[in-house]
């Protein structure tokens, strides 16, 4: 693994990621307008479906980085392929927890069916909770990678059609976010929910760069260690 | 490659046959749910979508019993240790298993429709038949490409059983939810449904990708 | 046709097989002695093709592990500690699976069942015949696509001396194949050795008399 690498460019990430937040959190709250059936409650969107697509794109980076792993062998793909995931699975517990506190209150409920993104979200998150499960239930390391990375692929090529298929399906061809969002949304919403995505995907990056920097000093530790012991 | 897959596919078909473990245990179990239906939705008969609901939620519990046995005699018997010395193309080893299970679920389907129709069904099947085949065959190949594919990846694992349900499950709700969307119309009366193309369609497309997923990770599961 | 140096293989953080270095000609026999653990079926695997080493230099009948593990499928006969055998399946049914699986020809099945006296009993199913006739059938099978390196763990273990008399021209030394065997008797697998490789705790120690083997277990 290229050590020198990782935490080199972290200091400059993180200021730049706390700069683009700082900004996105500026503009939800003076730029945006508020939304005129939801009113001010409707800001919350603002950070669970940034939350939503980021993490979605982190499953299907994460069945990329698992491909390397398996065609290189190098063991360092998938310990990127798992902290991605890691952290995808982290942060969808946000994504659900917001999209229902959205649901409650703009509609009432604590969960609705006819929300796409929500409902395929809640697939793709029962789904990638049996990583870690499949993971620790395998003994040897070797394997455990092996296997990982190949349900990572598989779990990252069924996300998207996993999206197309509750997409597709009948009751969902009204979305009430996208209807709002996709075509009809205002100028200045959509600037801000860009800046938002930006945001929260410089976030994810920088949480991922972190916990890869982490895992690294942890394993040279141990590596040394190891080899202390063993002259002893 | 095909002919290692058929003779893998004629050994797993002669011990099933001689053995009878897999295909009479599902529907057995597949009988058994329609009966727990009944008491547990306290209705004599079902139509439209609770029949959907009933039917396709009950083939892919039952499919998971099949599943669940696909690779145990290759692990417990030395299956693997055997195709793993022989100069084959491994990937064989999951097409048969492939097929097998499509077998099965074809030999269920062919006992569990029909019982269906007496037990449950409302409006009859008949009308029904010609529009339900695709849907049933592009789905059974679903399951099956994706069955072969996920049974392999936990038969090394500790808690076998449970890691085929839990991971099964989430990817197999796209096949669920296109097959019943395209079945639902067919057992409200027997109207043929406008958007039978769009979820055929749908589901080909992932019978496709999950081959050609399950074709290109299957040997690193077999790698030691 | 095999080379081994300084072969290691661990499975997580446990070392099973550590500084193995050992070379064997073709058609010399290499007997391998060591306590149970010792590493002695992980070697024989490593051989096989079908665990990778770490680390070392491996290269049997040509193909150097792990890269080239692919170039043994079909040359090695491999009789394990489990008869590598479908129970409900019969012998002959067992032979035409594994004929099929290394495109071997049907004839050449009667040919090994008759060398292993199986010929009578080869369409009975598994279950019903005895752990001697299992083994027998498992040596027919190793045998079957008439392999240029053969691997016995235990080969000889449960069986009676009709079996091992009618077994010794199939896979002893009488077959004139390279072979790598596992045993505990030590007077016996000393016998039959052109070298000896003993294994404690996954090291590879040299062996050449009986009183070392014995040490071995010490």
């Amino acid at each position: 693994m290229n050590s020198v690498l990782f935490g080199k460019r972290l200091g400059t990430l993180a200021w730049v990621t706390a700069g683009l937040l700082l900004a996105a959190m500026l503009m939800v709250f003076f730029y945006a307008p508020e939304d005129a059936d939801q009113g001010f409650r409707q800001k919350i969107f603002y950070v669970h479906v940034p939350m939503a697509i980021v993490t979605l794109c982190g499953f299907m980076v994460a069945g990329i980085f698992a491909i390397k792993h398996l065609r290189s062998g190098d063991r360092s793909w998938d310990v990127r392929s798992y902290v991605a995931i890691h952290l995808s699975i982290m942060l969808g517990v946000g994504v659900l927890l917001t999209g229902a506190i959205w649901a409650k209150t703009a509609w009432g409920h604590w969960w609705v069916w006819d929300e796409p993104v929500l409902v395929s979200y809640l697939i793709v998150f029962l789904l990638y909770c049996c990583y870690q499960p499949l993971r620790f239930s395998i003994a040897d390391p070797e394997r455990q990678s092996r296997y990982a990375s190949v349900f990572a692929i598989t779990a990252g090529a069924f996300v998207p059609l996993n999206f197309i298929a509750v997409r597709l399906a009948e009751q969902y061809t009204h979305p009430r976010v996208l209807s709002e969002t996709g075509g009809d949304m205002p100028g200045d919403m959509r600037l801000t929910f860009f800046v938002c995505i930006a945001a929260m995907a410089l976030l994810f990056t920088t949480l991922w760069k972190l916990e890869l920097t982490n895992k690294h000093t942890a394993e040279q530790l141990r590596r040394l260690r190891r080899r202390l012991e063993a002259q002893a | 490659m095909i002919a290692t897959a058929r003779a893998i596919l004629r050994k797993d078909l002669t011990i099933e046959v001689r053995r009878r473990e897999s295909v009479p245990a599902m529907v057995l179990f597949t009988v058994t749910v329609f009966v727990l239906f009944h008491f547990g939705l306290d209705r004599d008969t079902v139509e439209g979508d609770i029949a959907t609901g009933v039917i396709w939620v009950t083939l892919l519990l039952a499919a998971l019993l099949g599943i669940n046995r696909l690779y145990v005699a290759e692990r417990d018997q030395g299956g693997f240790v055997g195709m793993r010395l022989a100069p084959i193309d491994l990937t064989a080893l999951w097409l048969a298993k492939a097929v097998a299970l499509f077998v099965y679920l074809v030999a269920l389907e062919i006992v569990a429709l029909p019982a269906f129709d007496l037990l449950l069904l409302g409006p009859g099947l008949d009308g029904a038949l010609p529009e339900l085949l695709p849907i049933l065959l592009l789905a059974n190949l679903g399951v099956a490409a994706v069955g072969a594919l996920v049974a392999a990846l936990a038969i090394e694992t500790r808690a076998r059983e449970l890691i085929v349900a839990l991971l099964l499950l989430p990817l197999l709700v796209p096949v669920i939810l296109a097959a019943a969307q395209a079945t639902e119309p067919l057992l409200t009366g027997g109207q043929s449904p406008d958007d039978l193309a769009q979820w055929l369609g749908f589901l080909a497309l992932y019978d496709v990708v999950f081959v050609l997923v399950s074709v290109a990770v299957f040997d690193f599961l077999l790698d030691e | 046709m095999i080379a081994l140096e300084a072969v290691e293989r661990r499975f997580g953080e446990r070392v099973a097989l550590r500084d193995v270095s050992v070379h064997v000609e073709k058609g010399q026999t290499l007997v391998v002695f060591g306590p149970n653990g010792a590493g002695k079926t992980t070697l024989l695997r490593v051989l096989a093709g079908l665990l990778r080493p770490h680390s070392g230099a491996a290269t049997v009948l040509n193909a150097s592990l792990p890269r080239e593990s692919w170039k043994l499928r079909g040359k090695v006969g491999y009789v394990a500690h489990e008869p590598l055998l479908y129970r409900d399946l019969t012998p002959r049914e067992n032979l035409r699976f594994h004929a099929r699986l290394h495109r071997v020809a049907e004839p050449r099945i009667d040919a090994v069942l008759h060398a292993v006296g199986m010929t009578d009993r080869a369409d009975d199913e598994l279950t019903e015949l005895s752990r001697g006739m299992v083994q027998r059938v498992a040596a027919a099978r190793a045998v079957l696509h008439d392999p240029a390196l053969l691997l016995l763990d235990e080969p000889w273990a449960g069986l009676d001396p009709a079996a091992i008399e009618m077994l010794e021209p199939v896979i002893g030394s009488a077959s004139g194949k390279t072979r790598v065997v596992v045993t505990h008797d030590v007077a016996g697998g000393l016998s039959e050795a052109d070298v000896t490789l003993g294994l404690r705790d996954g090291a590879g120690v040299a062996v050449g008399d009986e009183v070392a083997v014995r040490e071995l277990y010490g």
